[in-house]
């Protein structure tokens, strides 16, 4: 790992999310459900430089290996992200985030008028588009900002 | 989950619209060998906002196939008034019919409610989303009035909340049709309508002013601008003028043009061209009955052979 990555400590065990767009990280966990609620130790840097993105964001998630489903969803907020899964201080898998066919339950339709929005006994389902993701109900399209729209708390 | 509910007008092949449109003008041919196709079977109208051409027409066309209707009746006097939600309206009434119409104010109802039943569903109307039954009369109409290959469509009023002209232009990418839209700048058609037109290759023109296309238009497809949309009266005045269709304005057009209007109409056609060879929106509207029936007919019909 590079001196800038440094800047928060190395972790024994767990995953490292690498590359995420700079003002992400927040979302991020967000997007993992991580609040450290479960006593996890989580770190982040963020606005660090970066060769690739100029400008980028780093979370450490100790004690934790993310699933695929979890890496598909990170690439609709950090789509030039790297995981690498950490044990006993070396990275043993490291691999680029792939975009999901769709996603469930994970975003709220912008479209106050969608029927999702109408407390029906449904989840939010969206399919993923060229440049963003599209409600699988109303055909609302997100492109920007979808970090604004998901489903949980930051 | 069933395939055959009518959702989206976006999923309507070719040979699904021409299947049922052939249904149709047999229908209208000799609908006395129509009369006691299905005796017995009941259509639910579930409306959850005011309708009356659609509702009135597909109580028709299911009693003219010799079935029978039940109706929820206004919202205010049904079980939603209590907060009983879609999912559970429609899970019960798929047990009282063989197939049910539904019209609700909020995009994607149609969608949803599908997912929660094993009858056919018709979407008669969801929000400013689709609504393809309409579809399939509109195009009933323009291919008895010109055919349905090398037109062009001009479709003009509020195409960003009009649902009507959203399943109209995506049913017309299955066509060899120029489709030229015309509103204002504020009403035009959504993105996701025109995200669909760009990946089927449409051929897409948008306009704000109907002057620069109304010669060359085979058909032109009039909905009414909403003036409950403005947030501003004034902005409303400035467009609607516009967008008002008159003998005077028809001046321009080909002899053989035919306007349309899904109606109810306001003031975007005026009376006097009801007595001109243009007006087809009348036709148009008893068009529905044929329509409705093939599609209702097609419908039931693969429900009893699917075993129901």
């Amino acid at each position: 790992m590079s001196d800038h990555e440094l800047r928060v400590s190395k972790i024994r065990n767990g995953t490292v999310i690498d590359h995420v767009a700079a003002g992400q990280a927040l979302n991020v966990l967000a997007i993992l459900g991580i609040d450290g609620s479960e006593g996890e130790g989580v770190s982040i840097g963020m606005n660090v430089p970066s060769d690739r993105l100029g400008r980028k964001d780093v979370v450490k998630v100790e004690d934790r290996e993310l699933s695929q489903s979890e890496v598909e969803v990170l690439s609709l907020i950090a789509p030039e992200a790297s995981i690498n899964i950490i044990r006993d201080y070396d990275v043993v898998e490291k691999s680029r985030v792939d975009r999901p066919d769709g996603v469930v339950g994970l975003l709220s339709c912008p479209n106050r008028n969608c029927i999702t929005n109408d407390g029906e006994p449904i989840a939010s389902k969206f399919t993923v588009v060229d440049d963003g993701v599209r409600c699988a109900y109303c055909d609302s399209i997100i492109r920007d900002g979808i970090a604004d729209h998901l489903d949980v708390q930051t | 989950m069933r395939q055959d509910h009518l959702i989206s007008a976006a999923n309507l092949s070719r040979e699904r619209i021409e299947a049922v449109l052939d249904r149709a003008a047999a229908i209208d041919a000799d609908p006395a060998a129509y009369r006691q196709r299905h005796a017995g079977a009941v259509l639910a109208l579930c409306f959850f906002e005011p309708s009356t051409r659609t509702k009135m027409s597909f109580d028709t066309a299911m009693k003219r196939l010799g079935g029978t209707t039940v109706d929820m009746g206004t919202v205010e006097s049904s079980s939603v008034k209590k907060g009983e939600t879609l999912a559970d309206t429609v899970r019960v009434v798929e047990g009282y019919a063989d197939a049910i119409v539904l019209r609700h104010p909020s995009e994607g109802a149609a969608k949803m409610a599908s997912e929660f039943v094993d009858v056919p569903l018709v979407n008669a109307g969801d929000g400013a989303g689709q609504h393809p039954s309409q579809t399939l009369l509109d195009l009933y109409t323009i291919r008895e009035r010109a055919g349905l290959d090398d037109l062009s469509v001009g479709i003009m009023g509020d195409l960003k909340y009009g649902r009507t002209v959203h399943s109209l232009a995506h049913a017309l990418t299955n066509f060899d049709v120029r489709q030229h839209f015309i509103s204002p700048e504020s009403l035009r058609l959504p993105r996701n309508v025109r995200f669909d037109l760009h990946e089927a290759g449409a051929q897409v023109r948008e306009h704000t002013d109907l002057d620069e296309v109304l010669p060359e238009l085979d058909v032109l497809y009039v909905t009414r601008i909403q003036r409950e949309r403005f947030p501003d009266e004034n902005e409303y005045r400035a467009v609607a003028g516009q967008y008002r269709i008159d003998s005077e304005t028809l001046d321009a057009a080909r002899d053989d043009l035919s306007v349309m209007h899904p109606l109810p109409r306001v003031d975007e056609i005026a009376p006097e061209v009801d007595e001109t060879q243009y007006a087809t929106y009348f036709e148009q509207a008893h068009n529905g009955i044929p329509v409705r029936m093939a599609l209702l007919d097609g419908l039931l019909t693969r429900a009893t052979e699917g075993g129901r």
